[in-house]
């Protein structure tokens, strides 16, 4: 009898551990957010967020340059986006490129050497385009980017390409066709936070602009045509902002309802903005660079690494928490180029 | 001397196994040589068979394993009939009803059509056990509580995979097959229809729910209490109420001032069990076709009180003039 019972209690207790195994471990902390006793927390792991912080500490930024003498359009060639800048200053935020985006390859990573000013290193012309979008994003998206603002290194983090970046998914069906369709879903993605949700939520949604709101505006129905497969795509992209931020749903929304404004946090309408801001910047940005990249830049579906929220947020609902970067490096904060600037293809 | 009082039966008595009582006309033979399992009988009883299948559940079990069939080939196609990625992917994987364009008309096999094959058949297995049990209860002299019961779960079913969609007029309304699917399904319903949270029917199942969970532990601890005096002898003591029956009862009116009795406490039961299902399936179906959003009809009814707002006012940027579309 005893040792029944004394080998069941071991079985319970050793299967509860193997159960228990895969979850985070307490304490976490609780944060209210709202009024109280509507469930509006945010609740966090602390060991995830000293984890998190290393990665989130901005580099030690060079010392402001001289803003005076030659211009970097007369003493350089080829100077299409930054030329107003002195020759001080242009160098300054080259050799800062540098350290953000090819720390290991240096100015050859996009610069011939022989000839620093032909275009002949696709990496060139991709770097120029997004200085331009980083003026842009600094200059014309502050309902998101407020005067935080971002730079190079908000996304690259010392790496060539930003290691949070998506291709459109390969939808067509696995094995047979005839049967298996997988309806873009059901398998453990990580961009859907390894939920079996809709795992392209940015194809519509940060390409294209399809509906995120599904949910109807009167109490009964009148014309809301809205299928739960469509509230699917939405949770997917929010599971996406939600992982991407390392915030939860109460973060931007009331608890009592997703859809109503009022009573939300301030937070929800500055991710209103960056959803437009990502689909802006993927759209005349990233998807121009298309014939620019070589194809072993190009995903399955030959489409260049797009942008998300995760690119820049890297796991903390403000990116480098909020170190405003843009600050030391003026010249990203305003849009230079000359409207003519095209997209050189190689 | 017997006890009673453990997780497990401890006791069994073993003995010649039963066949059951003789079958009438119209009537298969039992299938199966009875036997002993003592681990069976730690938790139940310890003779397993013979089983009656009949005419009915043989049906039942081809369509059940012919839905189950085409479901686990589509989750098998899906990872590339890799059986491994079958086995690690399992609970992700599903079978999806019909895209929203094809509406209540038959889509392609690969785009829902196989779901609509595998639902039916799946529907003919439940609909043909539900007669099996109706006609075992009654070949056993038995009321027909068991079968009723069961309706209940079959509503809540029809309602989610069939009822609903057709008023709706899209089968994309349909529960996918699939376990992280199913439940990504669930969420997805009540942030589509505005949060469930706020249909009463919704609250209701819950209240049945954990009622019958509550009513569940609170009989069972109170017959396991008073087995010492032969409580577990409940029939008998519906009309012959020994001191198990009077303890039992006192325990509750001290503690609650009401008690069940040994006859009722079955029907609280049966009713908490079946209602649970019942008004569930009932606020399904008033979702979408009759309510399109449950938050803003719980305002619009006082039912969700306002609270202060401790943010400033956020506007929606889509409303904005001049607003980045």
């Amino acid at each position: 009898m005893k040792a029944v019972t004394s080998r069941f209690l071991s079985w319970a207790i050793l299967g509860a551990v193997v159960l228990l195994s895969g979850c985070e471990r307490p304490p976490m902390l609780s944060e209210q957010h709202g009024y109280r006793g509507t469930g509006m927390v945010q609740v966090k792991n602390p060991r995830t967020v000293e984890e998190q912080a290393a990665n989130n500490t901005p580099p030690f930024a060079l010392p402001a340059a001289p803003t005076d003498g030659p211009r970097a359009s007369q003493a350089y060639k080829n100077v299409q986006v930054l030329g107003g800048l002195s020759t001080a200053q242009f160098t300054r935020l080259m050799v800062s490129m540098t350290s953000w985006v090819a720390p290991n390859e240096g100015c050859v990573y996009c610069h011939n050497p022989v000839n620093f000013a032909e275009d002949s290193k696709y990496t060139k012309v991709v770097a120029r385009r997004m200085i331009q979008m980083t003026q842009h994003i600094n200059s014309d998206w502050s309902q998101h980017v407020s005067t935080t603002g971002v730079t190079c290194y908000t996304c690259h983090r010392g790496n060539n390409i930003p290691q949070q970046v998506w291709f459109k998914k390969d939808t067509s069906p696995m094995g047979a066709d005839f049967m298996g369709d997988r309806a873009g879903q059901n398998e453990p993605a990580a961009s859907v936070g390894l939920s079996s949700l809709p795992n392209d939520p940015f194809t519509p949604f940060l390409l294209g602009s399809q509906d995120i709101r599904v949910n109807g505006t009167t109490a009964l129905p009148h014309d809301n045509r809205h299928s739960i497969k469509q509230a699917e795509w939405t949770y997917g992209l929010m599971t996406h902002m939600s992982e991407s931020l390392g915030v939860n749903c109460t973060y931007c929304h009331n608890t009592r309802s997703f859809a109503s404004w009022e009573g939300s946090p301030p937070q929800r309408s500055t991710a209103w903005y960056g959803i437009r801001m990502v689909r802006d910047v993927n759209l005349q940005y990233i998807d121009s660079l298309l014939g620019t990249f070589p194809s072993h830049r190009l995903g399955e579906t030959g489409d260049v690494a797009k942008v998300y929220c995760a690119t820049c947020h890297q796991g903390v609902n403000k990116p480098l928490n909020g170190a405003k970067m843009v600050e030391s490096y003026p010249e990203l904060k305003t849009t230079t180029a000359s409207p003519d600037v095209k997209v050189s293809k190689r | 001397m017997p006890q009673y009082q453990n997780l497990f039966t401890a006791v069994q008595v073993t003995g010649p196994t039963s066949d059951g009582i003789p079958l009438g006309r119209g009537n298969d033979p039992r299938v199966g040589k009875p036997f002993m399992l003592h681990l069976a009988g730690r938790l139940g009883n310890a003779q397993i068979g013979p089983i009656y299948l009949g005419s009915f559940g043989v049906a039942s079990l081809i369509f059940g394993a012919l839905a189950i069939n085409i479901m686990g080939m589509n989750m098998l196609a899906s990872v590339n009939f890799d059986p491994i990625q079958f086995i690690r992917q399992l609970f992700w994987l599903a079978l999806e009803p019909p895209a929203p364009q094809y509406g209540l008309h038959l889509p392609p096999l690969n785009q829902g059509g196989w779901w609509m094959i595998s639902g039916l058949f799946l529907t003919v297995s439940i609909l043909l056990w539900w007669v099996r049990t109706y006609r075992r209860a009654r070949q056993l002299g038995m009321g027909t509580h068991v079968p009723w019961a069961f309706v209940g779960a079959i509503w809540l079913y029809l309602v989610l995979g069939f009822f609903r969609p057709l008023l709706m007029g899209c089968w994309c309304e349909a529960v996918p097959f699939g376990i992280f699917p199913h439940l990504d399904w669930t969420a997805a319903f009540s942030l589509r229809y505005g949060n469930l949270f706020y249909n009463p029917f919704h609250a209701l199942s819950i209240v049945f729910l954990y009622g019958s969970v509550l009513l569940f532990a609170m009989h069972g601890a109170t017959i396991l209490a008073v087995s010492r005096y032969g409580g577990e002898r409940e029939i008998e003591q519906i009309v012959d109420r020994g001191t198990a029956s009077e303890r039992a009862a006192l325990f509750w009116r001290w503690t609650m001032g009401f008690n069940a009795t040994m006859e009722s406490i079955h029907r609280w039961a049966w009713w908490f069990a079946v209602l649970c299902p019942l008004v569930g399936g009932i606020g399904i179906l008033l979702t979408g076709t009759v309510v399109d959003n449950w938050y803003l009809w719980a305002v619009k009814h006082g039912v969700a009180p306002p609270y202060p707002n401790v943010f400033p006012a956020v506007v929606d940027p889509a409303t904005l003039i001049g607003g980045k579309p």
